[in-house]
């Protein structure tokens, strides 16, 4: 079943019934929700919302109790799946940027193209060349990640996701570490793959961003999808928990 | 008190001294070397094996952890020869060194692994590198340069330790002086030489290691900060 699905119209990402508990918490209870290619998703919600957890799943980063998620054609909730060729569809970037301190940032990006994918060096050097521009830091190629300010480092990692070339790209909170300043110049990147029309889930509290990004929304409350639609929702929540949320994040 | 030192008689025996310090030297290498790939190597079977090897992998650290070398390098000697193997002392030297100082080196670099965060091993996953991969390429220079200090002072130690395998009759420096002292009655002289060829290889295994750290660290060669 780990065959990729033929059809081109099934959604990139897709959640049906997702349960997962750490323990005796329930951290997901019954989340579905699906991703057309194309379209950028937001997870927002409180802080153990299980909004993270959602998206960590989708990388198979966790395992899930009962429901299934298909990714790419991947059967993610099958345990025997393969996850190289999951892991080759789906980029994950992190919020503590997870960029390898030894190496430096063209090493970081050429690593898994070299050992994965088996490309040649100087190959995978001109797709770090490439993937560094479109962040804007083309001059770091040599740089180690202690060099470069959170913000760059964020990109770098972005880069490095991109230099896979991946069907889908998720973003668990990218920006959480980063002061205004910094936040700003990682979302441009993520709007700029927006418009080129990446496919991307993207937990984040920056609400102004995904109003303006997003094709959708999913609020998470309490491990459940408790309010989901087009950005519109932000202006007008339906739930008196999304209109609470909303408020206090102003 | 009348001491009278004359190390006229143990000097011109210079050429042995040098054998000897020769072949501690070429054991503390080869346990080193050897030592090393297999303490790492239990180290990953002791975190990320099935539960046989992990098991398997601290019953040997605690097996040599708590008993002592001397009886070790007897266990391997008379064990092997017992066994129907016979082996030059040398090679028993090295077997049982490399046994011995495997053990330290799995606990040491089983730190240096622990001390990585699991960000990294979550993000070399998700780039698609095989647990293997995760391993050689974002765990093991990171968790070395952490514990690096540990590992060289670990081996230093060891050819230290190797004075030891004289009991078994490896002519090592230790040896050397027994059998010096007995030709010449000069013992203090003898160990005050051999002790400081003792210090001599010491300084040459630290230099060594110094210049070895250059090569595997290049982030800290050029920064200069700790990992």
């Amino acid at each position: 079943m780990s065959q990729p699905l033929p059809s081109s119209a099934a959604p990139v990402v897709s959640l049906r019934d997702v349960h997962k508990s750490f323990g005796s918490l329930k951290v997901l209870d019954g989340v579905s929700f699906e991703v057309p290619r194309g379209e950028v998703m937001a997870i927002i919600g409180r802080s153990g919302s299980g909004k993270s957890t959602a998206l960590r799943c989708i990388d198979r980063l966790e395992t899930i109790e009962s429901g299934e998620i298909i990714v790419c054609g991947h059967r993610v909730s099958d345990p025997k799946l393969p996850l190289r060729a999951l892991r080759l569809d789906v980029g994950i970037v992190f919020q503590s940027y997870n960029l390898f301190p030894h190496l430096t940032i063209e090493e970081n990006i050429c690593l898994a193209p070299v050992t994965v994918k088996g490309k040649r060096r100087a190959e995978a050097r001109e797709t770090a060349r490439r993937v560094l521009g479109q962040v804007g830091l083309g001059d770091k190629l040599d740089s180690y990640p202690e060099q470069l300010s959170g913000g760059q480092q964020q990109r770098a990692a972005i880069a490095r996701s991109l230099a896979m070339e991946p069907q889908v790209m998720l973003f668990d909170e990218v920006t959480s570490a980063l002061d205004p300043e910094l936040t700003g110049e990682v979302l441009r990147v993520i709007e700029q793959l927006a418009a080129g029309g990446m496919t991307m889930v993207m937990v984040t509290h920056e609400m102004g961003f995904a109003r303006r990004v997003a094709d959708r929304i999913v609020f998470m409350h309490q491990g459940k999808v408790w309010e989901t639609g087009p950005a519109g929702i932000l202006d007008a929540p339906e739930t008196a928990e999304l209109r609470q949320f909303v408020g206090s994040g102003l | 008190m009348n001491l009278r030192l004359d190390f006229g008689v143990v000097l011109e025996r210079w050429p042995l001294f040098l054998d000897g310090a020769w072949m501690t030297l070429q054991l503390a290498v080869l346990a080193t070397l050897f030592g090393f790939a297999l303490g790492a190597l239990c180290a990953v079977g002791r975190r990320s094996g099935p539960p046989w090897l992990a098991k398997l992998c601290g019953g040997y650290v605690e097996a040599i952890r708590n008993t002592p070398l001397l009886v070790q390098i007897f266990l391997v000697y008379f064990g092997l020869a017992s066994l129907g193997f016979s082996l030059s002392a040398f090679t028993v030297a090295a077997l049982a060194l490399t046994i011995n100082v495997g053990a330290y080196t799995t606990e040491i670099m089983r730190a240096g692994f622990d001390s990585i965060p699991r960000g990294q091993l979550e993000a070399g996953e998700c780039l698609g590198l095989s647990q293997r991969q995760v391993y050689w390429h974002v765990l093991l220079l990171p968790a070395m340069e952490r514990v690096y200090p540990a590992l060289t002072s670990q081996f230093v130690l060891l050819m230290l330790a190797s004075s030891v395998t004289s009991q078994i009759s490896a002519e090592e420096l230790t040896a050397v002086a027994n059998y010096i002292q007995s030709d010449t009655y000069r013992a203090f002289e003898s160990y005050i030489t051999v002790a400081l060829f003792y210090l001599a290889l010491s300084f040459v295994m630290r230099l060594g290691f110094w210049g070895l750290g250059l090569v595997l660290f290049p982030r800290r060669r050029r920064l200069g900060t700790p990992l």
